[in-house]
């Protein structure tokens, strides 16, 4: 059962990101299947159930649609393969008993490297400043919620400086900026992937410091490699500075907002940061 | 010391341009029957000064085709394309350009007809419907000195004459040093071309720059210019659009015809739409096929802002069905610089088709080694502000823009039967009407003026069938 702290930014996020998959399925043509949605969203959640004993079901709920966002397929199964990947990585890999990737994140790597007959669409929002004013305003209150705009606004602000400095570089005409910046994938993979509050490091400067090194490692992926995917494939691949960053800079770990009722005495209750 | 050149003739570049970056694997498609009969096609004869890219690519592998349907004076045809290394002799090849036609022809957008059975033989009837269910959906005098040149920061790195054409490959310090050079040699370059040079010159590239040598043209006979072809290696999957932009005067049309192994080709830094398919279409638009396409396309375009590129086609190379034109053989595919056909695979390239149906494979027949992938742009400088950065899905689910006409039976239908089919009758021609009307943007009544049918719909009373049975 999803049971949810009023306070709890989660709500914004789901409804958000509901909306989202609605527009695009809609009016973005996303050639996802319906049958694809709901097969992700039913195995993140009975994964969930059953390795986190019924409790942040709306964290597993959050992964199927960010899944659902950005993973196509041909097939019927690479979805719930990607879910279940997501949410059993959650629960075993992890370091001081916090959860190494972002579930969502893990799905779609290793659906892109690995999987056959699975792709993602970094170009599928297309380029209109209304579409990613949107975004950014609803996730920035989603981020502001959950403690972690510096992860954001660190990555966009260095992503934005490398673009920028590439494009002065090249001679380039300016709006190609504002074509780069102004697209969904970018301002989504900044609001709901890089600031999740339960794999980021626990200190704000160590989130500034993660943020800035991710955005470098994908601009060197999609610029100097010319590979594309560039900041998902760099979250995974700067995971290991996680832990080595919460141990150089200690702070307390975040918590989602659990209803009083549900807390006293459960094994998972909130836990502070190791010291 | 080269020959110094006589005063140059101006050349207007038909600046088109080049080049390129990756991806993966996927279950063979599913082959499935349709049941119509192709009757026309939408090629690129549709657009003025469409530009033709073949790609084919695999790994970091490249092997690049361009065709132009270039109309004016051959002596002022020159193209520059950039490219990422200093090309060999041997990377170089003139196409015939048949084998683009027929490529062209193979992915056209196209338009199939069914004809309405007899409603009062009702075993038959169902029999088609139920299988219509099962199937839905000498370069010398071009090189100006060289010591003007080393001023310019440009080096002649390579000069070949290949078929037609008179090639060099130039390597620039800058873009106004190129600029110049190209000016003094007789380039007609637009004003803002410094501008579209200067980010190739950044990133190392060289500029393949070719024009017409007009005693080997008229040893060809021909009246056309062959497509150019170059193959090389690079990481890039793009296309450098922006060169073409500097000279431009409005959006220009260009097809990319990509050529790869394993998936479906989009862009990542604009947004890939399939256009409209399977749609139904007033049978009088049959004589206006052309007229329709070119108005759907362009309300396309403008729903998606002006800044998607369009996909019109994505199938195995093997087969088609319904098909606009036969599978390409192997040989025209290695024509086309498909290097990894290997002479067994070549072999299997028309595998178990049918007898008489040759454009049917035999289930299991396995088909060719290769998918292609057509793309429609139309871009201006405004647009697309970017080159076209392309990956490589693994969706191998075929696709093709198909429009259907469905004949009515026009017998006397006289049976109960007959009635109904000729009251749903009305009501699908209406929804043709509408279907089109959104379609192209074209009016509803001009629309059903020109399929007969008066210029307002009539409702059927909304009581005549209250008390049937």
């Amino acid at each position: 059962m999803v049971m949810l702290h009023h306070e709890d930014p989660r709500i914004l996020q789901l409804t958000f990101l509901g909306s989202l998959l609605l527009f695009g399925v809609l009016v973005r043509d996303f050639s996802l299947q319906p049958v694809q949605v709901l097969l992700c969203l039913a195995t993140a959640l009975a994964w969930q159930g059953l390795l986190g004993k019924g409790r942040n079901m709306a964290s597993a709920a959050i992964t199927g649609l960010g899944l659902s966002l950005l993973v196509r397929a041909d097939n019927l199964w690479v979805h719930p393969l990607c879910a279940t990947l997501g949410i059993v990585a959650k629960f075993t890999l992890r370091w001081q008993d916090k959860a190494l990737f972002n579930p969502a994140n893990l799905g779609v790597v290793v659906a892109m490297a690995l999987l056959p007959g699975a792709w993602t669409s970094p170009g599928q929002w297309g380029h209109a400043w209304i579409l990613a004013g949107w975004i950014l305003m609803l996730g920035t209150g989603v981020t502001l919620r959950a403690g972690r705009m510096d992860s954001a606004l660190g990555f966009l602000a260095c992503w934005s400086a490398l673009c920028a400095g590439r494009i002065g570089w090249l001679g380039q005409n300016w709006g190609v900026l504002g074509h780069q910046f102004t697209t969904g994938s970018l301002i989504l993979f900044a609001f709901f992937m890089i600031s999740d509050p339960r794999t980021t490091p626990d200190h704000r400067w160590a989130r500034f410091m993660h943020a800035a090194i991710v955005a470098l490692v994908a601009f060197f992926w999609q610029y100097g490699l010319y590979r594309p995917h560039g900041p998902v494939v760099a979250l995974v691949l700067c995971t290991p500075l996680v832990p080595v960053l919460d141990r150089l800079l200690r702070a307390t770990r975040h918590q989602w907002p659990v209803p009083p009722s549900s807390l006293r005495g459960h094994p998972d209750a909130p836990v502070v940061a190791p010291a | 010391m080269p020959p110094s050149s006589p005063r140059p003739e101006r050349r207007r570049p038909a600046l088109l341009a080049a080049l390129l970056v990756a991806a993966s694997l996927a279950a063979p498609p599913e082959a499935r029957a349709f049941c119509g009969f192709y009757v026309a096609k939408a090629d690129a004869s549709l657009y003025n000064e469409t530009s033709r890219v073949v790609m084919v690519r695999e790994g970091n592998r490249t092997v690049i085709g361009m065709a132009s349907d270039y109309k004016g004076p051959l002596k002022e045809f020159a193209m520059v394309v950039p490219v990422p290394a200093v090309l060999q002799r041997e990377q170089i090849n003139v196409a015939e350009r048949a084998v683009f036609d027929h490529l062209d022809a193979f992915t056209a957008p196209r338009l199939v007809e069914y004809f309405d059975d007899d409603p009062c033989n009702d075993i038959r009837r169902r029999g088609m419907l139920d299988e219509r269910m099962s199937s839905a959906p000498g370069a010398a005098p071009m090189a100006g000195s060289a010591r003007k040149s080393a001023e310019l920061g440009v080096v002649i790195e390579a000069q070949y004459t290949v078929g037609e054409y008179d090639i060099l490959i130039l390597s620039a310090r800058e873009s106004t040093g190129l600029e110049t050079w190209l000016r003094q040699n007789g380039y007609r370059i637009p004003p803002k071309a410094r501008r579209a040079l200067a980010p190739y010159i950044r990133t190392g590239h060289k500029f393949f720059v070719a024009k017409v040598n007009l005693g080997e043209q008229a040893k060809t006979g021909l009246q056309h210019l062959r497509p150019l072809q170059f193959a090389f290696e690079s990481p890039k999957f793009m296309l450098p659009i922006r060169l073409g932009m500097a000279n431009a005067k409005g959006p220009q049309d260009m097809l990319v015809y990509a050529i790869t192994r394993k998936g479906r080709v989009e862009t990542t830094n604009y947004r890939t739409v399939k256009l409209p398919t399977g749609k139904t279409i007033p049978v009088h638009l049959k004589k206006d096929f052309k007229a329709f396409y070119k108005a759907m396309f362009e309300t396309a375009w403008k729903r998606e802002d002006q800044r998607a590129v369009f996909t019109e086609h994505f199938w195995d190379m093997g087969w088609c069905d319904p098909c606009a034109a036969d599978p390409l053989s192997a040989d025209q595919l290695r024509q086309l610089g498909v290097w990894w056909l290997d002479d067994e695979s070549a072999e299997n390239t028309r595998p178990g088709l049918i007898p008489g149906r040759r454009r049917v494979p035999v289930p299991g027949g396995g088909p060719v080694d290769a998918v292609v992938t057509r793309l429609h742009v139309r871009y201006s400088a405004e647009t697309f502000p970017e080159d076209l950065i392309f990956q490589e899905t693994r969706d191998r689910e075929n696709f093709q823009v198909r429009f259907v006409l469905q004949h009515p039976f026009t017998g006397p239908a006289a049976c109960p039967e007959g009635k109904t089919y000729k009251d749903s009758l009305r009501r699908r021609q209406e929804e043709e009407i509408r279907t089109a009307a959104n379609l192209t943007g074209w009016s509803t009544a001009k629309l059903r003026r020109d399929a007969g049918l008066g210029t307002t719909a009539t409702p059927e009373p909304w009581w005549r069938n209250l008390w049937k049975r």
